[in-house]
């Protein structure tokens, strides 16, 4: 085995509101510039649709990824060789139309336009032309399923839906929808750092954060299709890729990443998970069905002796190993297993894991036209035993997302978050028959104090349970190979000159 | 004193501009080193413009290089007629393929606004100096024919005594003026190298054929360890 850590993440899909805060949060302080306009490191997006790039999910348009041939694991866009013979085109690398033109309005109009006998208004201009345009598409068009006919029956994952099933999403009574906010994953088998002909993203060792080096960095465009989240954006302005850095710089300072810091609706969780490195081969060649628990399976116990002893002897520092026991992403994805990849059948290993939304009961319009919660009409008074089978967002969807199509993995799941939902309607209402709880927290194999953790850390936990940072100790670790005095009086650290072109 | 201004003074000046200007960037602004993508703001042109205009330009270059390179073994190879003729022909045919790619790259420039906002004035003398030198290049094969063979007896000659710093310009200066431009314009390419675009001629990464898929960089532990997962 060899042990590392991972900085990782939870996101909570039950949680999120869809407010964007977390996206305006990112905007603000990573990519507020020329080149970057159009660019959400953090974006979020309404599911069913088609997202941001449109039809990012689609790797028969993107080809990102890996795929799996003869048992080996190969880069879904070309090998070297072939990557190579892409340079001077690469024919699968989304435009900026798949994205949108980003845009300003005319805002001086509003001020200087001449006396008329029309209000003055601010026309929107675009950023790349400076020309005046009809806006045709933005980062969260089909928002709440707005103009869902048109985006949202593209979604990929409807594809494996039955005609009855696709339907049932669209009625009014049934119409659901819920939010994916999605950030980089800092993949332990990235695909974006394979595909990169210049060697310019490197995982972090200590802490596992996908970076790109913007000086290594050459333009041949390769990570953009290799990424199949879309997770890598070209600035147009400099000719250079950027991607999420996970707030490395507060994460340093002990802060949470900014649209972790900045969520609303508490959703994000963070914390160091340890894994074994030796294993991610293995994994990513899993078999689709087994992809989800082979992942879980490379995470490791962080309370195990033997694995901190190998933790240790790679480095990892106690404080690291104490963030690990601490970690909540720990608990969702490896103790309470209700935490899932996203589209783990990318073979990318995602590093960021969702638990997935536990819908409201569901209710229709029943044969005498009242309005009725299923499975209550046949006495049955635990409508969320049968919700299950009768979701209103079909489990073969979720499995789409989340499973790689794996739907006894997504039942496991929301057969526990139904079980929470009861175990602790049994403590706080009384009215659960001890028999129904009993057979639904076997079913799902969590304790009543488990379920009471989970509802812990899912309601009401506070700012230090959600974001459990270790130390990253990287001043001591730059003094330790670089003599600060030297540097003193000089430029510093860093950058010393201005991201821009010159030349 | 012209002629050793163009095809002696001037080849060193290049030379040593693309050198000097050269290793400075790559030292002081590696950021810029490498060519501005405009695939992503318009791709249908870029994909016949770019991919045509870069295998026929190579093909093209590659073929002035070997001879210059291997003198004799050239000479033996369009001492053939059978060969001379289909080299020579496939020449005609891919200067015609790089003259047109770079009239679509030069139009999709000017007719695309996005395209046409992100275009610098370095970009638009290296467009120009390419298509005079890709034109006048077709120029000459077609109308002093046998450039393959007579290009050992003047240009190889001339260029190797630039090289070993002995210049013998009486190898090229009675050419016509035409051809002397050809060769200028050549070094001028070099000249501008360093100033534009064209560095990213020296940055293919042939290293991403043997380099293992994933990179891995340690900070802390042990110093400085750069490791490879796989």
């Amino acid at each position: 085995m060899d042990i590392r850590a991972q900085i990782s993440m939870v996101f909570h899909l039950d949680k999120c509101i869809g407010c964007h805060t977390c996206s305006v949060a990112c905007k603000n302080i990573w990519t507020d510039r020329k080149g970057m306009e159009y660019a959400w490191w953090n974006n979020v997006e309404t599911k069913p649709g088609t997202g941001y790039p449109t039809l990012w999910e689609d790797q028969e348009k993107y080809h990102g990824g890996w795929k799996k041939s003869n048992g080996r694991l190969q880069l879904r866009s070309a090998g070297r060789a072939g990557t190579l013979g892409n340079l001077f085109f690469n024919p699968y690398l989304p435009t900026i139309d798949d994205y949108y033109e980003p845009w300003t309005y005319q805002y001086g109009e509003l001020f200087n336009a001449p006396l008329g006998a029309d209000q003055p208004t601010a026309r929107p201009i675009s950023l790349l032309t400076g020309e005046s345009i009809d806006i045709k598409a933005g980062p969260n068009w089909d928002d709440d399923l707005g103009g869902s006919s048109i985006y949202a029956k593209n979604d990929p994952n409807l594809e494996q839906l039955s005609d009855t099933e696709r339907a049932a999403l669209n009625q009014l009574e049934r119409l659901v929808f819920f939010y994916l906010p999605r950030i980089c994953n800092h993949c332990l088998n990235p695909a974006c750092a394979a595909a990169c002909p210049a060697g310019a993203i490197y995982k972090r060792g200590e802490d596992g954060i996908v970076l790109l080096s913007q000086e290594k960095c050459r333009a041949w465009r390769m990570c953009i299709s290799g990424c199949p989240y879309k997770k890598t954006y070209y600035n147009w302005g400099t000719g250079k890729s950027e991607k999420c850095i996970l707030c490395f710089p507060r994460l340093e300072s002990g802060q949470a990443p900014a649209c972790f810091h900045a969520c609303v609706g508490r959703i994000r969780y963070l914390g160091v998970l340890l894994y074994d490195a030796a294993g991610i081969d293995r994994v990513a060649r899993a078999s689709t069905e087994e992809l989800v628990a082979a992942q879980r399976d490379l995470i490791k116990d962080p309370g195990d002796p033997k694995v901190q002893a190998l933790a240790r002897s790679n480095g990892i520092s106690d404080q690291m190993l104490e963030a690990a026991r601490n970690s909540p992403v720990y608990k969702f994805v490896k103790r309470w297993q209700i935490a899932l990849p996203l589209h783990p059948e990318f073979r990318t290993l995602p590093m960021l894991f969702y638990v997935p939304p536990l819908l409201p009961v569901l209710a229709g319009i029943n044969k005498e036209g009242n309005y009725e919660v299923a499975g209550t009409a046949d006495g049955n008074p635990w409508p969320q035993l049968a919700a299950l089978e009768q979701a209103r967002v079909p489990l073969r969807y979720l499995a789409s997302l989340f499973t790689a199509g794996n739907e006894s993995a997504v039942q496991e799941v929301y057969r526990r978050l139904i079980a929470v939902r009861l175990a602790m309607r049994a403590r706080n209402v009384k009215d659960v028959p001890a028999n129904v709880l009993k057979q639904l927290l076997t079913q799902s194999g969590i304790t009543p104090e488990e379920a009471a953790a989970i509802s812990r850390l899912t309601a009401t936990p506070t700012f230090e349970e959600r974001f459990v940072i270790p130390p990253l100790a990287r001043e001591q670790a730059i003094a330790s190979w670089e003599d600060t005095f030297q540097h003193k009086q000089e430029a510093g650290f860093g950058f010393r000159q201005m991201p821009v072109r010159r030349f | 004193m012209s002629d050793i201004m163009l095809l002696a003074v001037f080849p060193y000046l290049a030379v040593m501009t693309a050198l000097g200007v050269g290793i400075y960037r790559y030292l002081n602004d590696r950021f810029s080193y490498s060519s501005l993508s405009s695939q992503f703001l318009e791709a249908r042109a870029l994909f016949w413009g770019s991919v045509s205009w870069h295998y026929a330009i190579l093909l093209i270059l590659s073929a002035h290089i070997l001879a210059l390179l291997f003198p004799s073994k050239w000479a033996a190879l369009v001492g053939e007629p059978v060969r001379r003729y289909v080299l020579e022909i496939s020449g005609l045919g891919l200067a015609i393929v790089a003259v047109g790619a770079l009239i679509i790259l030069i139009a999709r420039r000017l007719t695309n606004r996005r395209v046409f906002m992100l275009t610098s004035k370095m970009d638009w003398l290296l467009l120009l100096v390419l298509l005079l030198q890709v034109l006048l290049g077709f120029y000459l094969a077609l109308v002093y024919r046998w450039g393959s063979v007579w290009y050992l007896h003047t240009a190889v000659p001339w260029i190797a005594s630039l090289f070993w710093l002995k210049p013998q310009i009486e190898f090229v200066s009675h050419l016509p003026l035409l051809v002397k431009l050809h060769f200028a314009g050549a070094f001028l390419l070099v000249f501008l190298f360093p100033f534009s675009r064209l560095v990213h001629f020296v940055t293919v990464p042939l290293g991403y054929l043997w380099r293992p898929y994933q990179l891995v960089i340690w900070n802390r532990h042990p110093l400085n360890r750069k490791e490879m997962l796989r």
